[in-house]
């Protein structure tokens, strides 16, 4: 067989996979057609959504949510969690104010937040690879311990003298799309390549679904796993940046709930909560459904409760959908494992 | 011996979809009588185990009670009309006792609450009756997997079950509890029941069994008297066609040694095992189950640490517990529990072929899809697997296709060492012939092989020498000519010293 025919005969394979049996895929096409949906009905109905204004800051405001939710895919595919995040990044925003506060250059604290995130990675993936505790536990822990250690750095105080070329920066365009957007795009792209083109992808895919057997292959598991958590706290640390210039302002409740806010985002996406499943293409599609439809109902003028409710709501069903279909197809499989008690 | 059978199907047939997966069986258990049931992976014998419990319902055909037509809606009613089933990992509720599992749901009551000394005697009397020694007051979480399955038949017993299904209960037993569950199966036997017995091994079937009927691809073959028949008629039913012999063993001439396993020790587990494998050469690992076999396995891949001692491969010293530094250094291991180490249920056939060869598919930072189908396809063939898509996951694939996707992610590293840990365990005779005539090819080729067996013929018939282990030491080293099994078993037993 020609290189071409083989090639060709993959497409349509492909296409056929496509098509027919995968749920992940219908679970994406779902979500597409759901963010169509909302899209249009707010253009039709929701006065001041469909202007480029309110694009780009919809957009914008996504920003941290979307490059959390990154790293936060390759962590739940891999069958971990990361409650962390948000408070990694007050942390890492407290000790940005306490820095400059002290008086240091913008340019050298920069990366020392950067590197504050990669510790906290590191404390969070040490205490689940060395120790093998839960992430769920040890997250919900440090959770706690980093936005703590937040205020015991910042206090309740805000820093907002930060410079402007900075602040410019992370709320400038290129055109009608924002800088920021641009940002998330390439670190997406990266994302995408690394989860869906690359052995460390195929890795992680294999971890998430069956520890051990990747184990047996060969897999590095721990370190795989540690080096994710380090990802997730520099990606967290990088959503500090953008959002203290984005706001001008360095406090150290920055970011308070958002951990849910991108988890939510990660499994409305279709990646599976027990890991071994999922797509970044669907995540992103996810966070941008979960903005637009936040951005129209406060155009909508609809209180922040039933903004809370509509969001929870989708994430239930999320959680849900997919479960339903495996709940149908064992109910109808002839191959029901009938073990009678 | 009565005339009419306590439960019988007649004509017998179930589709799901378009796939018929039992067509006009019919199968007759007779008081008194140990049935087998006999043929390959997906010849059907699930499917009708299940018919026969209540699971499902037959498409057509008749379930006769006595000799009287019944109509089984679902488990419950099977159960009420005595019909029990073993299963090969029974599911018992861990944190309670023994005697509470066996009456589950069923308690004697007492004016308060339950009578817990009439039920711990009743236990109690059904181990006396199955001739077992059990304590009715431990708790079922840490009973092995032979001792699950007599509360099981306790349980059974309780509810006067008058048939016993079992399907494939030896597949996961020791030599011993083996011997022991064929003393309950024949005393309950003697006690008038029908028994229904499904098994990979042939040799169990011919020590069991008054009668067997055979099904292949879901149709009915044939309903023999054991007595009447030999193995290889049996095998030939079951089959459809001449096995070319079962262990194709081909002579080779053994090369430099390959392996190199020096006075291994991880304590409490095993001590002190060295040994050696040339090129070219399958080097059995006998043992009963728990002697350590698999243990050293996984040690000298690198999956546990190792206390003392070393792993030589091709002359060069492995690191331990790195199974990567293992692989690097040409070792491979297919391991014993196909579906938890071996596989990653979830994900596609060619992803688990390339599973553990992930570097040799890149070309720069990206993996080459088509690199990766073009391997998993040409193992395929190799290998012979049955699939309709690569991209399928590998749990809808029969347990022999598995093991062969296990193979083939090995064998696409070109290993100089490939440890396999009871490579035909639950798969059907004509898989089995096939991984036998691949490990035979490989030495061939010059690849060391080291192959963990609980089969004595399996053993027999392959190796080219036998070690055998014996509660965490290597006892014994028999070259393939003064192999037999009693030879085998007098070593794996511990009745020769070292």
């Amino acid at each position: 067989m020609t290189t071409d025919r083989l090639r060709q005969s993959m497409t349509t394979d492909r296409l056929r996979q496509s098509v027919t049996t995968d749920l992940l895929r219908r679970w994406e096409t779902l979500i597409l057609a759901l963010l169509v949906g909302v899209v249009v009905w707010a253009s039709l109905g929701v006065d001041g959504f469909a202007n480029g204004s309110n694009i780009s800051f919809l957009l914008l405001d996504t920003t941290e949510i979307a490059l959390m939710a990154l790293t936060m895919t390759l962590v739940i595919v891999a069958a971990e969690i990361d409650l962390s995040v948000a408070s990694t990044l007050g942390l890492s925003c407290a000790v940005l104010g306490w820095l400059w506060n002290a008086g240091l250059p913008i340019e050298a604290i920069m990366p020392i937040c950067l590197l504050v995130g990669a510790v906290c990675g590191a404390f969070n993936g040490l205490l689940v690879t060395r120790l093998g505790l839960p992430s769920l536990a040890v997250t919900i822990g440090t959770f706690a311990l980093f936005r703590g250690l937040a205020y015991v750095i910042l206090g309740d105080q805000a820093v907002a003298d930060l410079p402007p070329a900075y602040t410019g920066l992370a709320t400038a365009s290129v055109g009608p799309v924002p800088l920021m957007t641009v940002l998330v795009a390439v670190l997406a792209a990266l994302a995408a390549v690394v989860l869906h083109a690359t052995g460390l992808g195929r890795s992680i895919f294999a971890l998430g679904s069956n520890e051990e057997a990747a184990y047996f292959s060969g897999i590095r598991v721990k370190r795989i796993k540690f080096w994710l958590f380090v990802a997730s706290g520099v990606m967290a640390s990088l959503a500090s940046l953008v959002y203290t210039f984005r706001y001008a302002s360095a406090r150290a409740d920055n970011g308070v709930g958002l951990e849910l806010a991108v988890v939510a985002a990660v499994l409305l996406g279709g990646v599976s909560i027990f890991g071994g499943r999922g797509t970044l293409p669907g995540v992103l599609m996810a966070v941008l459904l979960l903005g637009v439809v936040r951005n129209a109902l406060i155009l909508a003028d609809v209180a922040n409760e039933v903004l809370n409710f509509v969001t929870g709501l989708l994430l239930v069903a999320s959680v849900l959908a997919p479960n339903l279909g495996a709940i149908w197809r064992r109910r109808t499989s002839p191959q029901m494992e009938g073990k009678s008690p | 011996m009565e005339d009419t059978p306590v439960l019988a199907l007649s004509g017998v047939s179930k589709a799901f979809g378009a796939v018929r997966a039992v067509r006009d069986v019919s199968l007759e258990l007779y008081a008194g009588e140990v049935h087998a049931l006999a043929g390959e992976n997906g010849a059907g014998k699930s499917t009708l185990v299940k018919i026969l419990s209540g699971v499902h319902r037959p498409d057509t055909g008749q379930i006769l009670l006595d000799g009287a037509p019944v109509e089984f809606a679902g488990p419950a009613d099977a159960q009420q009309a005595g019909v029990a089933v073993i299963y090969q990992e029974p599911t018992l509720f861990p944190d309670l006792s023994v005697t509470e599992n066996i009456f589950m749901g069923r308690q004697p009551r007492a004016r308060l609450g339950i009578d817990r000394r009439a039920m711990r005697a009743s236990a109690a009397e059904l181990f006396t009756r199955l001739g077992v020694q059990l304590d009715p007051d431990q708790p079922a979480r840490g009973l092995s997997i032979a001792d699950q399955q007599l509360v099981e038949i306790a349980k059974a017993l309780s509810r006067q079950a008058r048939v016993l299904i079992m399907d494939e209960p030896t597949a996961a037993l020791s030599g011993k509890e083996v011997a022991r569950l064929f003393g309950v199966a024949k005393a309950l036997r003697e006690q008038g029941c029908a028994l229904l017995f499904i098994s990979h091994r042939l040799e169990e079937m011919f020590e069991l069994c008054q009668r067997v009927t055979t099904l292949r691809d879901g149709a009915f073959v044939a309903s023999d008297m054991i007595a009447d028949i030999t193995p290889d008629d049996l095998v030939r039913r079951m089959v459809g066609r001449e096995l070319d012999a079962l262990f194709p063993k081909q002579e080779t001439t053994a090369g430099e040694v390959a392996l190199s396993v020096r006075r291994l020790t991880r304590e409490g587990v095993f001590t002190d095992v060295s040994f050696e494998v040339r090129r070219g050469e399958i080097v059995a690992l006998a043992g009963l189950v728990g002697a350590g076999r698999s243990e050293v396995a996984r040690a000298v891949f690198g999956i546990d640490r190792w206390d003392a001692g070393s792993v030589e491969v091709d002359g060069k010293r492995l690191r331990p517990a790195s199974p990567t530094a293992a692989m690097a250094a040409g070792l491979a291991l297919v391991p014993e529990d196909r579906r938890q180490q071996g596989l990653v249920m979830d994900l596609s056939i060619e992803r688990n072929i390339g599973l553990a060869g992930l570097a040799a598919l890149h070309r720069g930072p990206l993996i080459s899809r088509l690199a990766e189908r073009q391997r998993a396809k040409d193992w395929a063939v190799r290998l012979q697997l049955k699939f309709a898509r690569l991209t399928d996951p590998v749990n809808v694939l029969s347990g022999g296709n598995q093991q062969k996707v296990v193979l083939a992610k090995w064998l696409a590293r070109k290993p100089s060492v490939i440890i396999v840990d009871e490579p035909t365990r639950g798969i059907d005779v004509g898989t089995k012939a096939e991984v036998h005539r691949l490990l035979s090819e490989l030495a061939g080729t010059g690849v060391a092989v080291l192959m963990i067996s609980s089969e004595l013929p399996e053993v027999l018939g392959m190796a080219d020498r036998v070690l055998v282990m014996h509660e965490g030491r290597l006892v014994a080293e028999i070259d393939r000519a003064d192999a037999t099994e009693e030879s085998v078993m007098a070593a794996a037993t511990g009745r020769t010293a070292a």
